[in-house]
């Protein structure tokens, strides 16, 4: 049974929310941090609590990263037990999550790359007046705590058209997500069977077996989870134009959009939609995320071996699939660009938190081989259209017969601007670290 | 050039068994460089003395279990395995010679589950110092493979770099081009 009332909501429900807030926060004193958690935490809730509720107007998380546990006062033995690439932090990561060039830790924004970031408060609010009414409510509870300092700040909003959810390159997103097994949640056709609940909650059997090396004490672990955070900006400009670049007419530039991500831009999926858009298709959850690879579509002549989302969840060709997948929960920032427009160079973005029970196992995997390695299912050259580190000097194959069509010198569409790894505490655990003692 | 097939090649690979400047970082630590023989290691360990018979079974059992389903090892990537056993001074060591297309680094967890899966138990668990827990623990796993893995100093391929899988693709091109001119005649 998942324990449903100690269970941050971010984890198993996705808020409807148009606006969001994420607030970065550094620790000067330790009694200053837990007084300010003891607080905040009041306002942090369960999944069950979602559930229950009707009229929620804001979901707040609370997350840490590991120099942020140290801050609060967390002894050196359960500093000790938590994995090494969470102790490390995601900018030592960098080179093994492909994060060089204009992407390196170096160039990023907001105080993300250096030590003080110690924790993240996600707000997600049905509007933009409900999440200002939410930032003045923080901001005076941060002037009564001392010690409790804010580095940076990103606020978010949906991209227009309001209808359904989508980035800055217009692509329809949020339709293909794991399901837990025991969430009450039923998995759309073709998502696949529901998985153990410890690929994504610590305390929880997971796909190989009882739950193991778990950070101690029990109490601070048992329904947490580790969080990837990635603040990804994208390129609207250089995108149209690379598109403009590819296709005489915007049936053959939609085509080139599509290839690139496996999806057309409606959401329809190139296995199912290979020739043509079908935007009734892409709206559909009951049929646009019901296909597979190996049977459906082997040589990728739908969806190229290289796209965005075969690389991301290679279905049925990759093994253990199941010890590599990853929920994800963010939104859209800055303005949107409108069509024709050229770039007016505002970062407007993606700012998303990968959540699962490893890091290493499943985001830093996904980062380093689906993501960056340039050889991944034999490719040569080639790495994620979208978030591979791109040089201007790698590829895209789009497999077509009689011969396929490379693409030379694909250039960088988006850029990394930050980001961190989180232990994000079940709610018994945020009143353990709230009530720590000084050492 | 990498990719030219044609031309026979051979590295000397520096003591540590890294090239200072080339060196990157997999998620479990430096990778071992990318040869003319591909990607591959050679784990030489100590086995828990009289324990030289559950090898030979392993070996059986591991040939069985390929014979029943041949994409077994798939995800490993592998070219060839080469396992020995052999005598130093009164004790047996084992050594375990892998060529594959991808650094161990990245298909780690994948080569615990394939362990995990194919039978109760794994050849590893009877080498020294083996860590017990290496079901649950790819790190602890691939710390073992690491310590005990004795790097080239020289490797060579006659057709360098080559993958399994290109390979097995020419191969099925010349069976589809024999097939082709049966039909014509
Ligand atoms: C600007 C950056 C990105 C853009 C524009 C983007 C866009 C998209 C879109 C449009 C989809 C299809 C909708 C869906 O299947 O839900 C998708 C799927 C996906 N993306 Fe991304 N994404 C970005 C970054 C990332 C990152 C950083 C990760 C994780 C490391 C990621 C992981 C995934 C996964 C796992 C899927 C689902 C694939 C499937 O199950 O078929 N994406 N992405």
């Amino acid at each position: 049974m998942l324990e449903f009332d100690d269970i941050q909501h971010i984890l198993l429900e996705r808020a409807p929310a148009l606006a969001a807030r994420y607030e970065f926060l550094t620790f000067r004193d330790a009694p200053g941090g837990r007084k300010w958690l003891n607080t905040i935490r009041q306002t942090v809730k369960s999944v069950a609590e979602i559930r229950a509720g009707i009229d929620d107007l804001r979901w707040v998380t609370v997350a840490f990263t590991w120099n942020g546990l140290q801050a609060l006062g967390l002894d050196e033995a359960s500093l000790a037990s938590f994995p090494d690439e969470f102790r490390q932090g995601m900018t030592a990561r960098a080179e093994v999550l492909g994060d060089n060039g204009p992407n390196h830790p170096d160039h990023w924004v907001g105080g993300l790359a250096g030590p003080d970031v110690h924790a993240v408060v996600i707000l997600f609010a049905r509007d933009v007046d409900e999440r200002e009414r939410c930032r003045i409510e923080h901001e005076k509870l941060l002037a009564c705590s001392a010690g409790v300092e804010v580095l940076s700040t990103l606020d978010l909003e949906a991209t227009p058209p309001l209808g359904y959810a989508h980035d800055h390159f217009g692509y329809r997103d949020r339709l293909s997500q794991p399901v837990i097994e025991g969430s009450g949640e039923e998995p759309t056709p073709g998502s696949g069977a529901p998985l153990k609940p410890g690929e994504f909650i610590l305390g929880y059997p997971d796909e190989l077996g009882p739950a193991a090396n778990l950070p101690q004490p029990e109490i601070l672990s048992r329904n947490g989870s580790f969080m990837a955070y990635r603040r990804i900006e994208e390129h609207v400009g250089a995108f149209r134009d690379f598109l403009s670049s590819q296709g005489q007419n915007s049936e053959e530039q939609e085509f080139v959009a599509a290839k690139l991500m496996g999806r057309w831009r409606s959401g329809a999926p190139l296995v199912l939609a290979p020739l043509k858009d079908d935007p009734k298709l892409g709206a559909d959850p009951q049929r646009n995320n019901d296909f597979n690879y190996k049977e459906m579509d082997p040589l990728g002549y739908a969806a190229p071996l290289g796209s965005h989302i075969r690389r991301m969840n290679p279905r049925d060709t990759a093994a253990n699939m199941n010890r590599r997948r990853i929920i994800r929960r963010g939104a859209t920032y800055g303005p949107a660009l409108s069509e024709g427009v050229p770039d007016d160079g505002v970062e407007r973005g993606l700012a998303a938190f990968v959540i699962c029970a490893s890091l290493i196992r499943q985001f830093e995997f996904a980062q380093n081989v689906w993501v960056n390695d340039k050889n991944f299912h034999e490719l040569g050259n080639e790495r994620d259209p979208f978030i591979g580190h791109q040089d201007g000097t790698l590829e895209f194959k789009i497999p077509k017969r009689p011969i396929r069509k490379t693409i030379k010198g694909l250039p960088a569409f988006t850029t990394v601007r930050g980001g961190a790894y989180f232990f994000l505490p079940g709610l018994k655990a945020l009143g353990f670290l709230a009530g720590l003692k000084s050492r | 050039m990498e990719n030219d097939w044609t031309k026979p090649a051979a590295v000397a690979i520096p003591k540590e068994g890294f090239f200072k400047d080339q060196e990157q970082q997999g998620r479990y630590g430096p990778i071992f460089p990318k040869t003319p023989a591909c990607y591959g290691f050679s784990i030489i360990a100590k086995i828990i003395p009289g324990h030289e018979e559950n090898f030979y079974e392993y070996g059986r059992n591991l040939a069985e279990g390929v014979a029943g389903t041949p994409d077994l090892l798939a995800s490993l990537k592998l070219h060839y395995l080469r396992w020995n056993l052999f005598q130093i001074k009164g004790d047996t060591y084992f050594q375990y010679m892998g060529i594959f297309d991808t650094d161990f680094d990245k298909y780690t967890e994948d080569a615990v589950a394939i362990f995990a899966a194919t039978g109760r138990s794994t050849v590893f668990e009877n080498l020294e110092g083996f860590p017990k827990d290496w079901r649950t623990n790819a790190g602890a796993f691939i710390k073992f493979m690491r310590d005990h893995q004795c790097p080239s100093f020289m490797e060579y391929g006659e057709y360098p770099y080559v993958s399994a899988d290109e390979i097995k693709k020419a191969l099925k091109l010349k069976a589809a081009f024999s097939n082709m001119l049966d039909q014509m005649q």
